[in-house]
């Protein structure tokens, strides 16, 4: 296959920067896109230009590294839930032109070309993404029953990998999908009861220093690469609010 | 009180008003319509129905008591609606300082991409609304106390009826988006009743918006006058 991209190169975070338009030449369709970009790159390596710089690792969609925005889409899923390294090239058309741009927000600065960084995500974490357990040897698995449909339920949420898609496909750059998954798969299960009010407050608090605010698009729920339901969204509202109805002793003990 | 200022300083708790504040609008606009059905059974069951209004309550609350009890409940609400909108409009603004090039709607409805200016539409209409069949600056002919005749001799009119049919629409879509997503605002999720929000906003958004269309049409059509 040949395409025509159109990628934003910034040489640093207050560098201008702009589209450039690449050829895509040869491109096998059975291609992931970032290997669509290596081809890309050895070319401008060839030609001793300096190559388009994006983030990846894994490639197989479980580290979140690999986050750009194609056609007007986060990861250019288009309603499956995949990461960048798991959209094949024959998603596309002979010919076709492809825009590429790194995500676009306030809390997300680019550092270079497609890479921004995500570091904003991480300041939610440590507002209060853990719970307190003693450390030691590991605890017996079995011992803290809990009901399948809840554990399930958090599992669905754990399996956030912070990638930003949900960010950067909201219209107001808001980080909810991502802030309500980390709230409540703590938050259903025992072990983050102790801490589930005075989580989710901090958290919150944190998330709306530097993010936009939820209008319901849903558009982060349709770009997730896990597929993470903007029922969490609700969730954590409904902890959020519950939390601000209690006194500051009902939450520091966690009822 | 300082946990209330607390509560809506904070962005989801302006979400959380503006659902509260958005249902009770949305209860009142409900039984609005429901009066105003009225229109078909004639003058004297409209205007028979605006008289009861005025005199509600009393003797316990004077004439128009219970009237402006509820106009001063709906001012608030809509000062709170709007501003917490307002505020969110500016913080959201600010999160994405630099636009996409090029950026695609995957799930994001019409109605919720026009939220704001649908706002916008649905309150300049309600000023006018006022002006024209509340205390009539906004009218040719009207009649204090003769509600029906007011509607009819105003949708004569027809770009004013053309007016009612636009602003009502927008309505609509401002329904069809609010009353599902107030659900998630107020954190309001359970398996069971999720699949129903969406039913009940889409039933109510058209119910309203249908009978309140059926008005200016019913009169411009001859079948009410
Ligand atoms: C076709 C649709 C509508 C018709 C025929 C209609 C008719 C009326 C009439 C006749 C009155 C005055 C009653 C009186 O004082 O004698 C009234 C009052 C009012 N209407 Fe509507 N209306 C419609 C839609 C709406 C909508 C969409 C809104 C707002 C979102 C609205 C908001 C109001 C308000 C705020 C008042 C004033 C209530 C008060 O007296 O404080 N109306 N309407
Ligand atoms: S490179 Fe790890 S998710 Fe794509």
């Amino acid at each position: 296959m040949n395409l025509t991209i159109h990628v934003w190169r910034q040489k640093s975070r207050e560098a201008k920067g702009g589209f450039v338009a690449y050829k895509a030449e040869n491109i096998s369709p059975d291609a992931s896109f970032l290997e669509m970009l290596d081809v890309v790159n050895e070319s401008l390596i060839e030609k001793g230009e300096e190559s388009i710089h994006f983030e990846h690792d894994c490639r197989e969609g479980i580290c979140g590294s690999c986050g750009m925005m194609i056609n007007g889409v986060a990861h250019g899923s288009r309603g499956k839930a995949m990461a960048t390294c798991q959209l094949h090239m024959r998603h596309f058309k002979e010919g076709d032109e492809v825009w590429v741009e790194p995500w676009r927000a306030r809390a997300f600065p680019i550092i270079k070309d497609l890479i921004v960084d995500r570091s904003g995500l991480d300041t939610i974490i440590q507002a209060g993404g853990f719970i307190s357990v003693n450390t030691g040897s590991a605890p017996e698995a079995n011992m803290i029953p809990i009901p399948k449909p809840v554990q399930e339920l958090s599992m669905d949420a754990a399996a956030c990998i912070q990638c930003g898609a949900c960010v950067a496909q909201c219209p107001n750059g808001a980080a909810q999908l991502f802030t309500s998954a980390k709230v409540s798969h703590l938050g259903l299960l025992p072990q983050g009861q102790p801490e589930r009010y005075e989580r989710v407050v901090r958290m919150v608090e944190v998330m709306e220093e530097m993010f936009g605010s939820c209008t319901m698009f849903g558009e982060c729920e349709a770009v997730c690469p896990k597929a993470i339901s903007i029922d969490f969204i609700a969730r954590m509202n409904r902890d959020f609010i519950a939390a601000k109805f209690k006194s500051q002793k009902e939450i520091s003990v966690g009822v | 009180m300082t946990w209330v200022g607390n509560f809506y300083r904070s962005a989801i708790g302006k979400k959380a008003v503006m659902a509260v504040t958005g249902v009770i609008l949305f209860g009142w606009i409900f039984l609005h319509m429901v009066g105003n059905l009225k229109l078909y059974l004639g003058p004297e069951h409209l205007n028979e129905y605006a008289h009861w209004l005025q005199t509600l309550g009393s003797p316990a609350v004077p004439n128009k008591g219970m009237l402006w009890i509820s106009r001063i409940v709906l001012l608030v609400c809509v000062v709170f609606h709007i501003h917490s909108a307002v505020a969110l409009t500016i913080v959201n603004r600010k999160a994405r300082p630099v636009g996409y090039r090029d950026r695609d709607y995957l799930a994001a409805t019409y109605a919720a991409r026009t939220m704001r200016w649908g706002g916008v539409i649905i309150l300049l209409f309600v000023i006018y609304h006022l002006l024209h069949l509340t205390t009539g600056q906004a009218h040719r002919d009207f009649i204090e106390n003769d509600p029906y005749h007011n509607v009819v001799s105003g949708f004569q009119v027809w770009w004013v009826a053309a007016f009612y049919i636009i602003a009502n629409l927008a309505l609509g879509f401002h329904l069809f988006h609010g009353l599902w997503s107030m659900f998630n605002s107020l954190g309001l999720t359970h398996a069971r009743f999720n699949p129903w929000r969406r039913n009940f906003a889409t039933a109510f958004a058209i119910i309203i918006t249908a009978a309140n269309i059926s008005f200016p049409l019913a009169v411009l059509t001859g079948i009410v006058r």
